[in-house]
């Protein structure tokens, strides 16, 4: 048992050692599986803090209410004061005109341009945030209705539509990615599967005087699967690297663009697990690949 | 140890290598397979390692029956036989002590008795100085050494050599040939394929010969 493990011990130690005998053609095998890998990974993040977006919104789901122009503010308390004291609404903010431009100037950036107007042509609004019972989508919904038809109420708008939609394409995209991820799995296969096939047929004689001297199949076998296992799984290291890196390439562009809309959101990197899946994946694919090749070429390896 | 009953072998274009070969060879006898180029030594001897089967006939090597050996025995089958080729099919880039190693390697022996046999093997074929020299650095008689070191480091209890001498002049010839009988006298059963009549002449053993596939001559068993 314990010369079993050793010998396995130094079949591994052999693998490694013929990487870094070969380093290009290893490092050439490596990268591809990396980028390849990458691909699908940093689609997977870029799906994952997308939803977040999404979800930001959803838990902050509010209701616009535009008044009517020039509604004076003591009518505009009034009806906030009216609007809170109804079933399904949590809160309601008042923001007057003044206010409103403000905020405006300080976002949009025309801050001089907007000085030049002689009135403020913003209305005044009152955000409603439903109670957590009525925070549904269609509860919601319902509630904006019966908000816009109140006298004073230019316009009542609900912005969790879009939300849902985000949503459905982003659940739509996540298939995409994992259909992606499949294939370019099988790639990464036929890649490990190529090199182990030219590393056997280079290693053709070498074969078949291991054969000639009663070498197992299991035996010969080993060192390619190990080499196989062992590409995938610096691929995947690879591809962790290049999505993290990327990640945090784009994390400052992010917060600057997030905090011109007014949110503290952060990009965040691809997580440990999914790192951890990303090593695993790899050399399983590796293993796979490299099995397959093997198995189609060593047999085909006789002495005569 | 050897026991071959009509035997045949045609290969795949349809020539008949061997026909109808039929002898027995003891456990502890030294045999010369002998005959023009292209008679069958080495498909006799490919029959006898499985590295190609027999068409017709039955082959037994060391008690096996090689036409119900399945192909997943091989391996273990040829482990019990050491093999000499004559272009020797060593591994050049690994050192001579590591191709001497290999079959035990390769049988799942521990490092410690790896290099104890191994060592002992080199010492018999007089290079054991070499041990960390690559094949290519040696002379052609010592490559063939090397060959035969790790033909008989498993301890086989048959040795084959097909023209083991065939690319050696007639002084290294010699030696190669004293060193299969030293192991025939050490109750290594020993078939040697070859052309080479001085050594047949020399060695004043069975001679088995071989003409277009047919048994021409057989000097018969004088088994000690
Ligand atoms: N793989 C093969 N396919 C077809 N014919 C072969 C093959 N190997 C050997 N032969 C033929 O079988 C005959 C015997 O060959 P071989 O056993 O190598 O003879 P020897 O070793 O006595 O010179 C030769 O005519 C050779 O051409
Ligand atoms: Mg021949």
């Amino acid at each position: 048992m314990k010369n079993h493990l050793l010998r396995h011990l130094q079949v591994l130690f052999y693998s490694l050692g013929e990487l870094a005998r070969a380093p290009l053609t290893a490092f050439m095998t490596i990268a591809v599986i990396g980028i390849t890998l990458a691909l699908p990974a940093a689609l997977y993040a870029l799906l994952g803090n997308l939803q977040r977006v999404g979800g930001g919104w959803d838990e902050g789901a509010q209701i616009s209410l535009f008044l009517k122009l020039n509604t004076p503010e003591t009518t505009a308390r009034a009806l906030a004061g009216q609007i809170r004291a109804m079933p399904g609404v949590a809160s309601v903010r008042y923001i007057s005109p003044t206010s409103a431009l403000k905020e405006f100037k300080r976002l949009s950036g025309f801050g001089d341009t907007l000085n030049l107007l002689d009135s403020n042509p913003l209305p005044a609004v009152l955000l409603v945030r439903p109670a957590k019972h009525a925070a549904g989508a269609s509860a919601a919904q319902r509630l904006a209705q019966t908000l816009g038809k109140l006298p004073g109420v230019a316009l009542a708008q609900f912005d969790l539509e879009w939300v849902r939609r985000l949503d459905a394409i982003l659940r739509l995209a996540q298939r995409g990615v994992l259909i992606l991820a499949l294939l370019l799995g099988i790639a990464v296969l036929l890649v490990v599967g190529n090199t182990i096939r030219l590393a056997i047929l280079s290693r053709r004689s070498e074969i078949e005087v291991i054969k000639l001297i009663g070498g197992t199949d299991a035996f010969i076998r080993r060192p390619f699967l190990y080499a196989g296992l062992f590409q995938g799984l610096f691929g995947g290291l690879l591809a962790w690297i290049l999505v993290a890196g990327s990640l945090a390439l784009l994390a400052g562009p992010v917060r600057n663009l997030a905090g011109l809309y007014g949110s503290r959101f952060e990009l965040a990197s691809l997580g440990l697990q999914a790192g951890t899946i990303l090593l695993l994946g790899g050399a399983t694919l590796g293993w796979l690949g490299s099995r397959l090749a093997v198995g189609r070429h060593l047999r085909a390896i006789e002495p005569g | 140890m050897i026991r071959l009953n009509n035997v045949s072998k045609r290969y795949p274009g349809g020539f008949d290598a061997l026909r109808n070969i039929t002898f027995e060879v003891g456990d502890e006898e030294m045999v010369f397979i002998t005959g023009h180029s292209g008679a069958g030594k080495s498909t006799l001897l490919k029959i006898l390692t499985l590295i190609e089967h027999a068409s017709r006939g039955q082959v037994v090597v060391n008690n096996r029956n090689l036409a119900r050996l399945p192909r997943r025995r091989i391996p273990y089958f040829r482990r019990e036989i050491g093999v000499v080729f004559q272009d020797n099919k060593l591994l050049h880039d690994r050192t001579v002590f590591d191709n001497v190693a290999l079959p035990l390697v390769v049988a799942g022996m521990s490092p410690q008795e790896t290099g104890r046999r191994t060592r002992a093997a080199l010492d018999k074929v007089g290079l054991l100085g070499k041990e960390k020299m690559y094949p290519i650095t040696l002379s052609g008689g010592e490559q063939q050494r090397v060959g035969i070191a790790r033909a008989v480091v498993n301890k086989p209890a048959l040795l084959l050599a097909d023209e083991p001498t065939g690319n050696l002049d007639a002084e290294m010839a010699d030696q190669i040939i004293d060193l299969f009988h030293d192991f025939n006298r050490h109750g290594v059963c020993v078939l040697i394929a070859t052309h080479d009549l001085r050594q047949i002449q020399r060695m004043r053993k069975r001679v088995i010969g071989l003409k277009d596939g047919e048994l021409a001559v057989d000097s018969g068993s004088q088994a000690a």
